[in-house]
């Protein structure tokens, strides 16, 4: 890539901000070259954080209907999966998948719910309730 | 506590980890540049690793694991880094706050989710993320983010929450710092850029091990070919998350691949040895390459190009034939 052929697409998830690249510069020597993004990457990026908002709304109207627990809005909310947040958690994944049904995560001790609060970054009030918008 | 401000010469790299060590070897003065401390510690590789799942899909790496630069550059310039990592995270601040007091810039692993700093879409789980810190004033600390433009700074709540994420590739609330540093023209950079050059071009084309190196690009290449179609959002998620894989925060573009053609240019004048510039060159056309493939692939996410996932596998097997000749002819140098 030449220092001429490096993107600057403003991608808008950039906020301002830029990147650094590799290019080649006019003497051939390669050297940093700040990028404003690249359309490809502003593409699968974008397409990321749907699937995390599409996830997340899709819980989001389970628990309102009752059908879910709110573990699993704030689950996608913060970008995680059940593997994820099994993992960063500490409980198994079938534990997890269990407390996304909103019977057995109501049932859970203050203690347990404090360690999805805290894998989460939510207070316990938080993660107990389901925010109006998704 | 009082306030703490080391003068710190922030620069942006592309690379966190290469980038910290960079930074803070310049800084204790063995100045080296982003490029040749990334192909000095062994930074570049290619891994397929399918049982690796991020959000059910399979992990493409484009570098060696995280450490291995600064482990890399440990063993091949004879610089010493010490690290400390701390179960309890209150600890791990305690400590920080003692290495500024003795006016040390430490470098930190941290996840990116719990940066606030990023931009909010930038903000992904991601645990191995490096940075540096050079100060404190007041509750904030001061951070030189190496794949940030400008310096920045973190709340301590932020930081503490950073440094202890869970999961895999914890970072433990891990601080490093050198305690040995040779001298610029101590430094056996022949045998260190030779060492260096053995291993990764002997990793990427002879591991024994099908998701290694060249062969983990054909196979990669392969089972993309194989990806069911009847899911086709599945599939866009698939190769979109390739992309990213491949281009998202810090490889420098193309997968590393213009970072580590960047290294054999610099090791070319160094060792004036102008067949590694030759090198350079093949690994800037797979670097190029690697690019085609991303900007094709996001089209297709978007169906501003047909979803052709033998055109995708066609072109990874090429760029696997344009990396293999490039390691060849490296390996004859060394």
């Amino acid at each position: 890539m030449k220092k001429d052929e490096v993107p600057q697409h403003n991608a808008k998830a950039f906020m301002g901000r830029s990147k650094a690249l590799y290019a080649l510069g006019e003497d051939g020597g390669y050297q940093i070259v700040p990028s404003k993004g690249w359309e490809a990457e502003e593409i699968v990026l974008d397409q990321a954080i749907d699937e995390f908002k599409r996830l997340a709304a899709d819980a989001h109207a389970k628990a309102k209907a009752g059908l879910a627990s709110p573990l699993e809005y704030h689950m996608y909310a913060r970008r995680m999966d059940l593997v994820l947040l099994a993992d960063v958690s500490g409980f198994w994944r079938w534990q997890v998948r269990r407390h996304l049904r909103p019977g057995a995560f109501a049932a859970l001790s203050r203690p347990k719910q404090e360690r999805y609060a805290e894998a989460l970054g939510l207070s316990v009030e938080t993660l107990n309730a389901t925010p109006e918008e998704a | 506590m009082s306030d703490v401000v080391i003068p710190f010469d922030h620069r942006q790299t592309a690379h966190c980890e290469s980038g910290v060590v960079s930074r803070l070897l310049s800084h204790a003065g063995l100045p080296i540049s982003e490029p040749m401390a990334f192909g000095v510690g062994t930074g570049l590789g290619y891994a397929y690793l399918p049982f690796v799942k991020f959000g059910g899909l399979p992990l493409y790496a484009f570098r060696m694991p995280p450490k291995a630069v600064l482990k890399g550059v440990q063993k091949r310039l004879g610089v010493r880094f010490k690290f400390e990592t701390f179960s309890d995270a209150d600890e791990g601040m305690r400590a920080l706050d003692r290495h500024l007091d003795e006016g040390r810039v430490v470098g930190l692993q941290t996840n990116v989710f719990w940066l606030p700093y990023f931009p909010p879409d930038m903000r992904f789980h991601f645990n191995a993320h490096n940075l540096l810190v050079h100060g404190r004033q007041g509750d904030q600390y001061l951070v030189s983010d190496p794949v940030m433009d400008i310096p920045t700074s973190i709340s301590a709540a932020d930081l503490k929450k950073a440094r202890s994420a869970k999961g895999t590739l914890a970072p433990k609330s891990l601080l490093y710092y050198p305690v040995h540093v040779p001298k610029k023209e101590d430094v056996d950079w022949g045998r260190a850029i030779r060492d260096a050059l053995r291993f990764t071009t002997g990793m990427m084309l002879y591991t024994p091990f099908p998701l290694v190196g060249v062969w983990g690009i054909r196979t990669a290449a392969r089972a993309l070919r194989k990806l069911p179609l009847g899911d086709q959002r599945r599939v866009k998620l698939h190769i979109g998350h390739m992309v990213r894989m491949q281009e998202e925060i810090g490889t420098g573009g193309g997968g590393f691949r213009f970072i580590f053609a960047g290294f054999l240019q610099e090791a070319a004048a160094l060792l004036a040895k102008p067949s590694l510039s030759d090198g350079a060159e093949k690994i800037t056309t797979a670097g190029d390459h690697w690019r085609q493939f991303g900007l094709a692939a996001a089209k297709m996410c978007k169906d501003r190009q047909p979803l052709d996932l033998d055109f995708l596998a066609d072109q990874m097997l090429e760029i696997a034939d344009l990396e293999k000749a490039a390691y060849r002819g490296l390996r004859k140098q060394v």
